[in-house]
Parts: C-alpha cells; structure tokens; sequence
C-alpha cells in the first residue's frame, strides 16, 4: 500500500488546506497525474502522485485542514510508501549521522504528537521535547510557531493560530516572513557582485525576435536563466539543497523563478531541468508559469522543487539586488537594470548596456572563491549568447 | 473604428493583464508601463492581446515609440488604417 501525504511546498509551508480531490475511489492513477488541490498560504496548488497505482481509500474531506506529512489517501500499486512531492525529500542513503526531520523511532506512529516536519525539525535544532509542546494547528498539531513559542514563553503571547478566512494576502505576508526570517537566521550569506556587459545577448536577442511573430518573441528574462543553467553546470555546490547538516546537490538544474503578484506578495516556483531547454522552450515555460502563478495554479512539484532562485528587479528600475536564500537552497542570482554605461574594452571607451548580476551564497556549503568564479563564468557565458 | 472604441477595447485588454487598475486614474501623457506596473511579461502578454484582437503585429524595433497610452492609441489607429 502506498501512503500519499501531504507534501511540504517549501520550508514556509506548515500545513494545507484540501480544497479538492481530483480522483475517486477505485480510480486508476499515473505518476505526476495532479489527484488533489491543496491551499496553501501562498496558492491553491495542484498536487502531483509520484507512483502509478489505484486510490483506495481518499482519507482527507474536502476543507479539512491538515499538518505537512499527513496521510492524505492510499493507493495499491507497485511501489515503495513515500511522501508525494518528490525532490525535498532527502536521500535515505545520504551519509547523514542523523536522520531526517527525525521522528523518534521508539515511539509508535499512532502514539506520537501530531506535529509538521518543519516543527520537528526546529523542536531538533532548538533541543525541545516536541511531545510537550502544546500543539495549536489543526488537530492539536504542533507548528513551527509553536515550537518557538516554547523556547520563549516570557515573550508575550503572538496572536493564536490564523483564523479561518483569514485575509490570504496577509497569511502569504507571514509565509513569506517566516521563510525569510528562517534563512537569515540560519543561512550563513555571502553577497557578491558582478558588472556584465550586455550587448552581444542583447543584439542576439533582437535579431532573434526581428524574424519572430509577437506571440513567439523571447525575452531577455528567458535567456538569464539560460544563461545562469548552463554556467551552473560546473558549480555543482551552488545547485541544491543543505539539509541536516549537509549539502545535497540537486539532481537537475531547477531554477526557481522569484514571481511578483499583481495583489502583492511572492512565489518562486520552479522551471525543470533549464540547462537543457531550448530558449524558445525556455520562454513559452516561463510565460505559462508567471501566467499561472498569477492565477494562483501552480504544481507541487514546481513549489518543492527549485534548485536555485533567481530574482530580476531590474524592470523595477533598481540597478542590483542581494537576495536572501530560500530554504533549503544555497544559492540565489539576482539581476538588475539593463543600462548604459561608459565601458571600457579592447582599451576603447564607449557607451554600452551592462547589468550587475549578484550572488548570495550560502557560506556553509560554498565560498566566495567559488561564487565570484561562478559569477565570473556567467559573464564569460552571456558574452557567447549563440549557446543559449 | 472610432477613437473611443479603440481606447476601449485597449482598456478592456488592459485590465485583463492588471485587474486592479482604475482606468479613470490612468493618465494617457504619462509611461504607461509605469503607472500600470507592466513588466517585461506583462507587456508581451499585452502586446499578444492586442495583436489576437486587433490584429495588429507590433513588431519589437517600435516598442520605444510606445511609451504612453496616448502614443499607444495614435500607433495603432495608424496600423489600423484610421
């Protein structure tokens, strides 16, 4: 028997809300077919299986709300039990001296507190007896924000548990600043800048799009993280995920993209295996997902997935951005403004479009040696835009 | 078409790419993209959408001639033989 649980869509999620089960009983299921859709703080997501099989029993009701890792429904099928999203979930053969989110192995499944991988994790790391905590998440389970209660019980009480219909633009503000606030106290951050000139991608993309129809043009966006993908190759250590004490490298080059919305607010779901895209693949991904991220209808994969994040607030006008890491990840590429400049070159000045592109790294699994070598490779790698 | 109903149908895509945006408060001798918050996306997204229902190709070397709502209008009125 399979277990399809409820799987974490990013180190802010605590738990989700089943708004719909796409599937029925006794209905056969393929791998990565989308069988539920879960709220989250941040959007409705579809949730993909991972295993072919056939749903026996849908446990979860529609509105009901329910911690990360609950099991939401179970299928018969080959295949060993493992949680629904794939990619976060970290390698049991991983030379790890402790296990994951560890759940304590003595103690009987059905007798232990109910609480989220995220909450267990920090009830580790913070040395707290995750089994005295009280738990105010649905069903008594413990949150991460009740295991950091439990470390500062003089501060004065925070507001309790969300209430239902609590304004989603404000539980997204929280999700967000949770994610943040986790990353900027545990991720050791280190910042590097590059200049890159700009103008043989620039000159490769308009002559591009000259000959291209409106709805097939490809924009500059596209070709960054093309860029990023391919110089990320040879920087294995940027590209993952530290866990447990210990980087894991991911397996593919994800990229997260940083996605603003329209009523505030962000998501940075993932573009799969973007080295290895076509720009014209890469660019029809990258509209299809800033269109459905807008709509709030993204895939679990895409929210647990990324890889890396890039983020461009150039068209904001800025002329860099030092972004803060997401957890799990290491890494972060930020681009700026397009604009001219005096450069020199070839021991010629003239005016030319440069953009300053950024990295923060994180200190535990990389060093700025090699960070300011990748930077430097993908200034190497936007002067040579016919291999994108 | 008319003036008017071309400024419509350019509101009404508009604000399939920026639902909250009053069209009252839009000011047509201003940069469009910065009272609207279009980015790069938003912008090609809208230029598709005026192509599919105007059928209008603006081709990438004009996007600097489009910078207000205005100079948008009277580009379009031109490619639209009015």
């Amino acid at each position: 028997m399979i277990e399809f649980k409820l799987p974490s869509l990013g180190a802010d999620m605590d738990q989700g809300k089943l708004l719909e089960w796409k599937v029925k009983t006794g209905e056969a299921v393929k791998r990565g077919q989308v069988i539920a859709v879960v709220d989250t703080s941040k959007a409705a997501v579809d949730v993909e299986v991972w295993h072919d099989g056939v749903i026996e029993e849908l446990i979860t009701k529609p509105g009901e709300t329910i911690p990360v890792g609950t099991v939401m429904a179970r299928l018969s099928g080959a295949g060993e039990p493992a949680v629904a999203a794939r990619a976060p979930a970290p390698k049991p053969s991983a030379p790890s001296p402790k296990p994951a989110a560890a759940p304590a192995p003595s103690v009987p499944p059905a007798l232990r507190k109910p609480a989220s991988p995220a909450a267990r994790k920090r009830a580790h790391e913070l040395d707290v007896d995750i089994e005295k905590v009280t738990g105010t998440g649905p069903h008594g389970a413990v949150t991460l924000e009740d295991v950091e209660k439990a470390v500062k019980p003089a501060a004065p009480a925070p507001a309790p548990a969300p209430a239902a219909g609590a304004d989603r633009l404000a539980e997204m503000r929280k999700a967000i600043g949770a994610a943040m606030s986790r990353s900027k106290r545990e991720i050791p951050h280190y910042y590097l800048a590059e200049t890159i000139p700009m103008h043989r991608a620039l000159e490769r993309l308009s002559r591009a799009n000259e000959s291209r129809p409106v709805t097939e043009r490809v924009l500059m966006g596209a070709l960054q993280l093309k860029a990023v993908a391919l110089t990320l190759r040879q920087f294995p250590e940027l590209n993952g995920f530290w866990r447990d004490g210990a980087f894991h490298p991911g397996h593919g080059i994800h990229v997260g993209v940083a996605i603003s919305l329209r009523q505030g607010g962000l998501v940075a779901p993932a573009i799969h295996d973007v080295d290895q895209r076509s720009l014209e693949e890469l660019m029809r991904a990258l509209a299809d997902l800033v269109k459905r991220a807008r709509a709030g209808s993204l895939r679990s994969s895409e929210m647990s997935d990324p890889t890396i994040t890039v983020t461009n607030l150039g068209e904001q006008g800025v002329e860099a951005v030092y972004g803060v890491i997401y957890p799990p990840q290491v890494a972060l590429v930020g681009f700026g403004r397009i604009a001219e400049r005096a450069w020199a070159e070839d021991g010629a000045l003239r005016a030319a479009p440069v953009v300053t592109a950024t990295l923060s790294g994180d200190h535990r699994a990389s060093d700025g040696h090699r960070g300011a070598r990748f930077l430097a490779a993908l200034r190497e790698q936007l002067q040579r835009p016919e291999e994108l | 078409m008319k003036p008017e109903e071309l400024k419509s149908q350019v509101l009404g895509i508009l604000a399939t790419i920026a639902p909250e945006l009053e069209p009252g408060e839009l000011r047509g001798d201003k940069p469009l993209r910065n009272q609207v918050d279009l980015d790069s996306m938003d912008w090609l997204n809208f230029l598709v959408a005026l192509h599919e229902r105007l059928k209008v190709e603006i081709p990438e070397t004009d996007y600097a001639k489009l910078v207000t709502l205005d100079d948008l209008l009277a580009y379009l009125k031109g490619r639209l033989g009015g």
